[in-house]
């Protein structure tokens, strides 16, 4: 199998604070792979080490199959063949929307270079505004500009930092979504950096999923969210109902009932962690008792636009006080018997109402207890 | 001076030293501004002890003493004048407050042997003012004594009027940049506006007026022409008066070397001055000052002041300037003015020329290399300003002479020709001297000119493929136009300026505007002085205006960066 982009062994210090840890990573030819993670995590670095940005400490990287570094190759960026698109997009200034565009074209002849700029410009939907300076443009063009300049010397590579954050959100999924199919289509293998779980749900074929300059988890999309590595990952992309339990009989009991404890040895302290579109809740009007679940009181419910959370308290006496904070921080203390479950739509009882919860055993995860966060 | 670090990018590690082609140029340069100051101290470890007994018996004692006073009395006269006009401006409002604001600025534009002709023309016997007094009272020569200026009293007033703006800049910005918030609650704890000023405001201010000092030091030490005028021998004229009037290279050596020290410590007040008196704001709010009303007898005082100051250090003297240029009209129509001042224009323009293409150089290389070996070059590289244009001069002379007289020899023995004098008898060695002493002003331009470039275009030129010298020409050098503009302009001002340097190193029958003006001055023919003294004075006052207009349409936080990149001088300093 060919490959677009390999990293082997990756490890990088800043002075004497390492980055990166003994990184690799693989990317097919016309695979766009997200490198996610909180800040801090190195995902910068990788791709500055990508574009020759930064020289290479340790490990080697290869584009398409051509070494670029290594202990003793240094290619310099100008000619790695990478398209680099960041997060000030970092248009010139001085130069015309088809001249920032013709930049990378330096080999070719003037008329060729305006052509090919105009055709790729085209293809982000901007040749009307070939003419004009960058300041004169918004956001979202200026980001598409800078895609379409770093597409159009046709990169080997294409590398993403971050390319959405300048944009504020409504405009940042209507970009994003422009860029997936320009990127797709260029059939160019691309790097994406974002802090943005969301963000590489949407663009990503497979996600690498980086914590404190180590790979944690590399898969597709849905292997991340449906069979996170640790805690940290299941946590990187929603917050967690959290409980604490002991392995017995090879299952660890929760107030809606026992879960598999995957392969850890009986007796062990272990951690449940149950998404909040996991606990399935069937409301008052046809709260019979013969729904499956149990009972729980509604503490609030709010409308968030496609789902709504509801928080729950098992307690039903409507005395009991609760100590979770509402819509509070990501991992919900079961100690304080507060529940956040998130149903599609618009679903919201009335406080103190008695529903009744379920759990889906599929979207609930066994940890060792003082799993790394 | 320095381009702050960026936070948002990963610091690159100061990386080991990797020879290239940057790296190489950067140390040559440094190295090439060191040479001059290595010229003559060299001479010390091997000179004859003998020599440097006969220099201290007979005249370095007063050469010291004279340097020494003159500094003192200027920083005195400076301190005084800067510190008192930037509070009133910031601080009171007073009639014609936001006029003085930036014309107080004006005597920057005056070159200090330029003040001195012509208030020695206003005062003396056959100036105007006596003319006019004795006219007015019916006297007769000898009738009265009037005092002569041609003294160190002087020389101090001619340095500290025109010098003073320094000073003015520097304390201005500071209070500028103060916190409002500091001295309200200064104020609200019971101290009088007095009381605020010298508890709180003086304090914070001191670090840049410390700084503002210290090039007042530096263009006094370098002074010449206005002392060599009024007859006060300091190390300048000393080293000019053992070059030329002894032909004595030695004892010029020497004295440049003793010069040279104090320069050291000139530096290392300057250098302290930034580090340890640094002093963080706590607090960022800024608001805009609103200026105290003075009462009518205060106010009255503090317009009287401020006029005062712009009069003497520039009305007073450009009007006497004027008055003598229209006289004199006659040389307009004589071809030798205008060969002079094309004389000072194509060695402004080559200087400035190359001094920015140095300096965009430099400054591309330390962003570029970031390692320590590039950017101590850097910073040697603008330490050319603090070397005084006389030490510059023996500096770089002695050792062109003694490799003139090798190619002579080599081309006699080898060609049977005589290559006289290729180096030191031609402009080449003038030239060398304006871009080494000038450097730091473009430097200081451009690195605050590149500073403002986010390293992402850099990365964007970069990986389309452009390789750094590309980079730096189609991307970089575009971007900062105005930068290079500024940095040109404030070269090409201070080469046409410029005295001691370009009097010992002119080539033969080679004269500048500034060397005319002084051979008339010494001649005691100050009316034809006049014309090319306000040449100069043309071309100085357009940075001057520009800043000055910078000045009048800032406010706290916002002028106070364009005003920096502006005045390079005040900034240069390393």
């Amino acid at each position: 199998m060919s490959v677009g982009l390999r990293l082997e062994g990756v490890s990088h210090a800043y002075d004497v604070a390492p980055v990166l840890r003994d990184l690799s990573l693989q990317a097919a030819p016309g695979e766009l792979v997200c490198l996610v993670g909180p800040s801090g995590c190195g995902k910068t670095t990788a791709l500055r080490l990508v574009a020759g940005l930064e020289r290479l400490q340790q490990g080697s990287i290869d584009i398409d199959g051509r070494r670029v570094a290594d202990s003793q190759t240094h290619v310099p960026p100008e000619r790695r063949s990478v398209g680099l698109v960041f997060q000030d997009f970092a248009l010139f200034p001085h130069l015309r929307v088809v001249e920032n565009v013709g930049f990378g074209l330096g080999s070719v002849s003037l008329g060729e270079r305006v052509a090919r700029s105009r055709a790729m410009l085209a293809q982000v939907g901007m040749e009307e505004f070939a003419e004009a300076y960058p300041h004169m443009l918004s956001g979202g063009q200026q980001q598409r500009v800078a895609l379409a300049r770093a597409l159009a010397p046709q990169p080997k590579i294409m590398l993403l930092d971050e390319p959405f954050s300048g944009l504020d959100t409504r405009l940042r999924q209507r970009v994003r979504d422009d860029a997936l199919h320009v990127l797709k289509q260029s059939g160019t293998t691309t790097l994406l950096v974002t802090h943005d779980p969301e963000e590489a749900m949407f663009m990503a074929d497979r996600i690498a999923m980086m914590d404190r300059g180590r790979l944690v988890q590399l898969g597709t999309p849905s292997e991340i969210y449906g069979q996170p590595a640790n805690r940290f990952v299941a946590e990187f992309f929603s917050d967690l109902n959290v409980l604490q339990g002991v392995v017995r009989g090879g299952r660890v009991a929760t107030p809606f009932g026992p879960v598999a404890a995957g392969g850890l040895p009986e007796g062990a302290a272990a951690e449940v962690l149950i998404r909040p579109e996991a606990l399935r809740v069937q409301g008052p009007a046809d709260g019979n008792s013969a729904a499956p679940g149990i009972a729980a009181r509604v503490v609030a419910a709010r409308l968030l636009g496609r789902t709504s959370l509801v928080h729950l308290c098992l307690n039903l006496d409507p005395a009991h006080r609760h100590d979770g904070a509402l819509g509070g921080g990501s991992a919900q203390q079961p100690e304080h018997d507060h529940w956040h479950v998130r149903v599609p739509g618009r679903f919201l009882p009335a406080e103190d109402s008695i529903v009744r919860v379920a759990l889906d055993p599929a979207q609930s995860f066994v940890f060792p207890a003082g799993d790394p966060k | 001076m320095v381009a702050p670090e960026t936070q948002s990018q990963p610091t690159t590690p100061r990386a080991a030293w990797r020879v290239d082609g940057w790296t190489v140029f950067a140390v040559a340069i440094g190295l090439l501004v060191l040479a001059p100051v290595a010229a003559v101290v060299y001479p010390l470890l091997t000179a004859d002890p003998e020599l440097w007994r006969h220099l201290v018996h007979t005249v370095l004692a007063r050469y010291l003493t004279n340097t020494l006073l003159l500094m003192l009395g200027v920083c005195a006269g400076t301190l005084a004048l800067g510190v008192a006009a930037a509070w009133l401006v910031t601080m009171c409002r007073f009639p014609g407050v936001r006029l003085f604001e930036w014309a107080l600025l004006l005597p920057l534009a005056m070159p200090t042997y330029v003040v001195a002709y012509a208030y020695t023309g206003l005062l003396d016997f056959a100036g105007p003012l006596q003319m006019a007094l004795r006219a007015a009272f019916g006297l007769e020569a000898g009738d009265y004594g009037f005092p002569s200026i041609r003294n160190m009293g002087g020389a101090i007033a001619v340095l500290s009027l025109v010098l003073y703006p320094y000073v003015y800049l520097m304390a201005r910005a500071a209070f500028l940049d103060q916190s409002l918030c500091v001295l309200e609650v200064s104020r609200t704890l019971g101290r009088s506006a007095w009381g605020s000023f010298a508890g709180v405001a003086l304090p914070l201010a001191r670090p840049a007026i410390v700084g503002g000092l210290a090039l007042v030091m530096m263009e006094t030490l370098n002074e010449f022409g206005a002392v060599q005028f009024f007859g006060v021998d300091t190390f300048s004229t000393g080293i000019f008066r053992a070059w030329f009037g002894f032909g004595d290279y030695r004892a010029a050596a020497q004295l440049a070397a003793a010069m040279m020290l104090v320069v050291a410590v000139l530096l290392m007040v300057e250098r302290a001055s930034r580090g340890k008196g640094r002093i963080e704001h706590t607090s960022r709010r800024y608001s805009q000052i609103r200026r105290y009303p003075l009462g009518a007898g205060s106010a009255a005082a503090a317009t009287a002041f401020c006029g005062l100051l712009v009069g003497l250090g520039f009305l007073v003297p450009a009007a006497t300037l004027l008055n003598g240029a229209i006289e004199h009209a006659g040389a307009l129509a004589d071809g030798e003015f205008y060969r002079d001042a094309g004389h000072s224009i194509v060695l402004a323009l080559l200087t400035s020329a190359a001094a920015v293409l140095v300096a965009l150089a430099l400054a591309y290389a330390d962003r570029l290399r970031r390692s320590r070996l590039v950017r101590g070059a850097v910073r040697v590289a603008g330490l050319g300003y603090a070397i005084p244009g006389a030490v510059l001069a023996v500096g770089i002379l002695l050792p062109l002479t003694t490799l003139d007289r090798q190619i002579d020899a080599a081309a006699r023995s080898l060609f049977g020709v005589p290559t006289g004098l290729l180096l030191s008898g031609t402009a080449v060695a003038l030239l060398l001297a304006y871009v080494i002493r000038f450097l730091a002003v473009a430097l200081n331009s451009v690195e605050a000119g590149l500073a403002r470039i986010t390293p992402s275009m850099e990365s964007a030129a970069r990986t389309l493929g452009a390789a750094p010298v590309r980079a730096l020409r189609e991307v970089h050098s575009p971007m900062m136009a105005g930068s290079l503009f500024t940095a040109a302009m404030l070269v090409f001002v201070d080469v046409m300026k410029e005295l001691p340097a370009t009097l010992i190193m002119r080539p033969f029958d080679f004269d500048t505007l500034a060397v005319r003006a002084y051979q008339y001055a010494s001649d005691e023919r100050l009316p034809q002085a006049a014309l090319p003294s306000l040449a100069i004075v043309a071309f100085a006052l357009v940075p001057v205006l520009l800043l000055s207009r910078a000045i009048s349409q800032s406010r706290p936080g916002a002028g106070s960066r364009l005003a920096a990149g502006m005045a390079p001088p005040l900034e240069a300093a390393p």
